[in-house]
């Protein structure tokens, strides 16, 4: 089973590596954002596989502030390119 | 125990597909609203799956439970987060791909 989680962190930096292509072509800065808020997902799974590989449960405590920050950022910066202001 | 590691495996698997998909729809599509639509549902089946299946992988206990606190925030976040970025977009005058139009 750990061989299939190391398999797993392989594809998804493969993934992440996708997404970055976006972050650097996307024309106009929405096309950006998405990507950026793509990359913030799979690094949560990313947190959650270093933890079980490892056996360090502490990583999941990690793994969930990441995700509570992820979530808010986004959408403070989508309220502050949209209005321009965070209000 | 064997049956539950299968399973684990199975879901592993499908929520990585999932995954590789909505990236690969991120980059492939032609405008922004298809790219949120490819981001949105993809990110968040896939990583509800593969989630379940870590769970099924450590059994009952403190890090399971942990893991589905993840599923639900998520599986609330993910699309609400896309929700607000769509909707800036529409605010900020991005008009929908047509047929025949050139790629953005």
């Amino acid at each position: 089973m750990i061989d299939v989680f190391y398999a797993s962190v392989v594809v998804l930096i493969l993934t992440v590596s996708l997404c970055l292509y976006r972050v650097l072509v996307g024309p106009g800065v929405e096309n950006r954002l998405i990507a950026v808020n793509t990359v913030g997902t799979k690094t949560i799974i990313l947190l959650v596989l270093i933890g079980l590989i490892l056996e360090r449960p502490i990583f999941l405590d990690i793994a969930i502030v990441y995700a509570m920050i992820n979530f808010i950022a986004t959408l403070a910066i989508a309220k502050y390119l949209g209005r321009g202001c965070v209000c | 125990m064997r049956l539950l590691n299968t399973l684990a495996l199975a879901f592993i698997t499908i929520g990585l597909f999932f995954m590789v998909v909505g990236a690969i729809g991120l980059v492939r599509l032609p405008d922004f609203y298809t790219r949120a639509h490819a981001s949105g549902k993809c990110d968040t089946l896939g990583e509800g799956m593969m989630l379940v299946g870590f769970i099924l992988y450590e059994g009952p206990g403190l890090v399971a439970v942990k893991l589905l606190l993840l599923v639900i925030f998520i599986y609330i976040t993910s699309p609400t987060a896309v929700h607000a970025l769509v909707h800036f977009a529409r605010a900020r005058g991005v008009e929908p791909w047509k047929k025949g139009d050139a790629r953005r």
